[in-house]
């Protein structure tokens, strides 16, 4: 039953998840293929970000919030005793706003590093640097590692998280709705980021903007009402949809 | 053992840390209040609950210990801090939330929450010094009942304010829109719509100063007398509950001791009571949203 | 019509005439203690009064000292967990009634049953120790309120952020939370400084009331910490009740004013620049 597929990094199977009585995901299954990006896309209130927080398991955060089926990464089932620090270690998040620590630019990216227990200054110099050089950051902040990450522009920000996510060399990398906050030159640059990214990282994003989906992933899943209802390659989700529902949300009738 | 359970022991332990400490408060109240009852209810007993709650004789040295006068004079003072703090306090409040210019009321403001931190002592200190000599001016010694319930007025000035003040700022402005729409002035909105939709929150302040007030000891042992009388004029001389305790303590034992615990023991029933009071009045704010 | 119109404009102005006034008066009773404390005082302050009073503000300190140690740690844990760890319940419910009902109970309250346990019950008699202690209950509550203001305060998004990046909650915790408000931490510790040294009635009967000073440099005597003391506001009290001398009650009423001011002016500075991060 496991499906070692070597392309497909997180398999889902018959996923639900309920919030007390309240059904927010109903039988999802996907694969998520490795070092492509995958976007979800569909109306406010559909369930992608609910589904995107599985996947490093934020929802357990969550009060009431109770899930069954399976969720496999390389095979294995992140939801059957999987140690919860490993796994946000191995699926790291950008967050909708941008959330940097209220501390340097340096400590941010260094939090997560820290956390797992590296302490070295040298290598911690180094991660900082090849992680602000992979958010296309390093430029910008080289010369004030030391100042306070609140002190940046939006865009900026949003690359130091980026940053700060990568830092702890993880596998997958979710992003919920990474530009939602920022200004439309800041979101380019993020898009082409994302892409740049794809080498290193398998990537899931979740977006409002189906340009967006449609400029940077390779997959596309449209959530409606908690259900997966089309799940595609992006190039054929948008010129020939299955289904129904699909099209006339790409095509703006509704949502 | 590798650094990850490690981290995950100590979060464990921490977590049971934080549950202990907080544990700590409850643990407090009880002990207070199993203290105080099985150090001063027996007494209460000895005495005989009628002798002690209705007699109005205290003399130790007889084994005379009847607090009525006490309670009384505690009431009374409360009462009487109570009309001069809740009017001139809640006006206050609608000053600062609703009439002063936000610059004035920023100057002001400051200035109430600087009040609520000088030291009862020298607010007592304040009253014996230049309240007492101005009341002996009318009539009596001056130590009186007066002095106490205008210094505690001024005492639970900053209690009534900050409280009313905040239920004053939450209440939507949608419902003083609908006010100004049929006509009605600003300030008359205020009286006729903001205070009483404010009703529970100023009420709630209303039962912390009153906490406050027949709580006090220092201050009311400065400026109100010592003598054990069923008060009739506000210039008497008088004695409370809190100051019973606070003159006698240092030297009483064995059953005036114990009938001074039972003393406290009143005192704290009349502020259990309150705070009761109080958590009706929040419980039914809650409903009501 | 006219008339009442007329009318309806009188009743305005007198209202707001009422509420003006309140506002004054309130403002006007405050610094008219303040104005009769410092200008009555000042004159009889002198060298020979602040030696007299050292010994008192030298147990003031200890008292202060011995409650925060104490009251710092199990403020900010109740805090940490009524507002980080525990899930709404009767548990929670039950602390929250607690901490209010302590922060409604009377210092006299305070003082007799910490002469009850402190004194007698635990043996310490008449002591630092047992005043400290008593203190540090007394002053939970207001620890526990502001600590938990403090980290309502701080963005929900810090937390996921270090969530999501591995660490553990205590790390969540002690890396980015308590860092992100540790400007209403202090305020909540000043504000607590200011109660210890106005505090009276729950210490003459713990701390006690002798005259001198009870710390001590000697490790045989416990550091004094089992010594009878009296606090800057005990001897006030004393002084003032017994009229032993008005002179050094005039000019010990200055020094707690002043210190009160001291007190309250940091707070409100330090409160300002927690605005101001935010």
């Amino acid at each position: 039953m496991n499906n070692m597929n070597p392309n497909v990094k997180i398999s889902v199977k018959n996923l639900n998840l309920f919030y007390g009585n309240f059904q927010a995901l109903k039988e999802i299954n996907m694969s998520i293929q490795k070092n492509k990006i995958t976007a979800f896309i569909g109306p406010s209130g559909c369930g992608k970000s609910t589904f995107l927080k599985t996947l490093n398991r934020m929802n357990d955060l969550v009060e009431g919030c109770k899930i069954s089926g399976e969720i496999l990464m390389d095979g294995v089932d992140i939801y059957n005793n999987y140690d919860i620090l490993d796994l946000r270690k191995r699926v790291g998040m950008v967050f909708q706003k941008p959330n940097p620590f209220p501390m340097s630019i340096y400590d941010n990216i260094a939090y997560g590093p820290r956390t797992h227990g590296i302490r070295k200054r040298k290598e911690l110099d180094e991660i900082v640097e090849t992680s602000l050089r992979q958010a296309s950051v390093w430029d910008d902040v080289k010369d004030r590692l030391n100042s306070n990450a609140l002190a940046l522009s939006g865009g900026q920000q949003q690359r130091i998280c980026i940053a700060r996510a990568i830092a702890v060399k993880p596998e997958v990398l979710l992003m919920d709705e990474p530009t939602s906050a920022l200004d439309p030159i800041s979101t380019l640059k993020i898009e082409d980021l994302i892409t740049e990214l794809k080498k290193n990282y398998t990537i899931a994003i979740v977006t409002h903007n189906m340009q967006q989906a449609s400029r940077v992933s390779d997959y596309t899943a449209f959530f409606l009402l908690g259900e997966l209802v089309e799940f595609n390659e992006t190039i054929k989700i948008f010129t020939i949809p299955e289904n129904k529902k699909t099209e006339d949300y790409i095509t703006g009738r509704f949502g | 053992m590798n650094s990850r359970t490690l981290q995950r022991i100590s979060a464990e332990t921490a977590k049971w840390i934080f549950r202990a400490a907080s544990i700590f408060s409850v643990l407090a109240l009880l002990l207070i209040t199993v203290f105080l009852i099985a150090y001063g209810a027996p007494a209460i007993f000895e005495i005989g609950p009628k002798e002690f709650l209705l007699g109005t004789q205290w003399q130790p040295n007889a084994k005379i210990f009847g607090i009525l006068p006490m309670i009384l004079a505690s009431i009374y003072i409360t009462l009487g801090a109570a009309l001069i703090g809740f009017p001139l306090g809640l006006l206050t409040a609608v000053f600062l939330a609703e009439v002063a210019p936000p610059r004035l009321a920023n100057l002001v403001r400051p200035l109430i929450k600087l009040l609520a931190g000088i030291p009862s002592v020298v607010c007592g200190f304040f009253g014996l010094m230049v309240l007492v000599p101005r009341i002996m001016d009318i009539q009596g010694a001056g130590n009186s009942m007066l002095a106490a319930m205008i210094i505690l007025g001024i005492m639970i000035l900053p209690t009534v304010v900050s409280i009313s003040e905040t239920a004053l700022r939450a209440v939507p402005s949608s419902y003083k829109e609908a006010s100004y729409a049929l006509g009605e002035s600003r300030i008359s909105t205020i009286f006729r719509v903001t205070i009483p939709a404010a009703k529970s929150g100023i009420l709630t302040s209303f039962a912390l100063g009153a906490g406050r007030a027949i709580g006090e000891a220092t201050a009311v042992a400065l400026v109100a007398g010592n003598k054990v009388q069923i008060p009739s004029s506000i210039f008497d001389s008088v004695r409370t509950l809190t100051t019973n305790c606070v003159f006698e303590m240092g030297y009483a034992s064995g059953l005036h001791q114990r009938a001074l615990f039972a003393t406290a023991v009143i005192l704290f029933i009349l502020i259990i009571l309150i705070n009761i009071a109080l958590s009706v009045l929040g419980n039914k704010e809650e409903k009501h949203e | 019509m006219k008339s009442a119109k007329a009318k309806r404009r009188w009743k305005d102005r007198g209202l707001s005439g009422i509420v003006w006034l309140s506002g004054g008066i309130s403002a006007a009773i405050l610094l008219v203690i303040i104005g009769y404390i410092i200008i009555s005082g000042i004159p009889h302050l002198s060298v020979s009064f602040l030696q007299g009073i050292l010994p008192m503000v030298a147990n003031t300190l200890f008292i202060i000292f011995i409650s925060l140690l104490l009251c710092i740690p199990l403020g900010i844990f109740t805090a940490i967990y009524l507002n980080e760890y525990a899930k709404p319940g009767r548990m929670v419910r039950t602390i929250r009634f607690a901490v209010d009902c302590l922060a409604g109970i009377p210092s006299i309250i305070f003082g007799l049953f910490g002469m009850l346990l402190f004194n007698k019950f635990l043996g310490f008699s008449y002591s630092m120790l047992s005043g400290g202690l008593t203190l540090t209950i007394m002053i939970l509550p207001t620890m526990i309120r502001t600590v938990e203001e403090a980290l309502k305060s701080v963005p929900q998004s810090f937390r996921e952020a270090s969530l999501a990046l591995g660490a553990t909650k205590l790390r969540t915790i002690r890396k980015t939370v308590l860092p992100s408000c540790l400007t209403g931490i202090t305020t909540g510790i000043i504000l607590a400084i200011g109660r210890i040294v106005g505090e009276t009635a729950a210490l003459i009967f713990t701390a006690g009331t002798v005259n001198g000073m009870a710390f001590s440099t000697s490790v045989s005597d416990q550091f004094g910490l089992l010594e009878s003391g009296r606090t800057l506001a005990v001897h006030m009290y004393l002084i003032a009740k017994e009229s032993v001398s008005m002179d050094e009650a005039y000019a010990t009423a200055l020094v707690l004013i002043v210190i009160t001011l001291v007190i309250n002016g940091a707070a409100g500075l330090i409160s300002k620049r927690q605005k101001k991060f935010d």
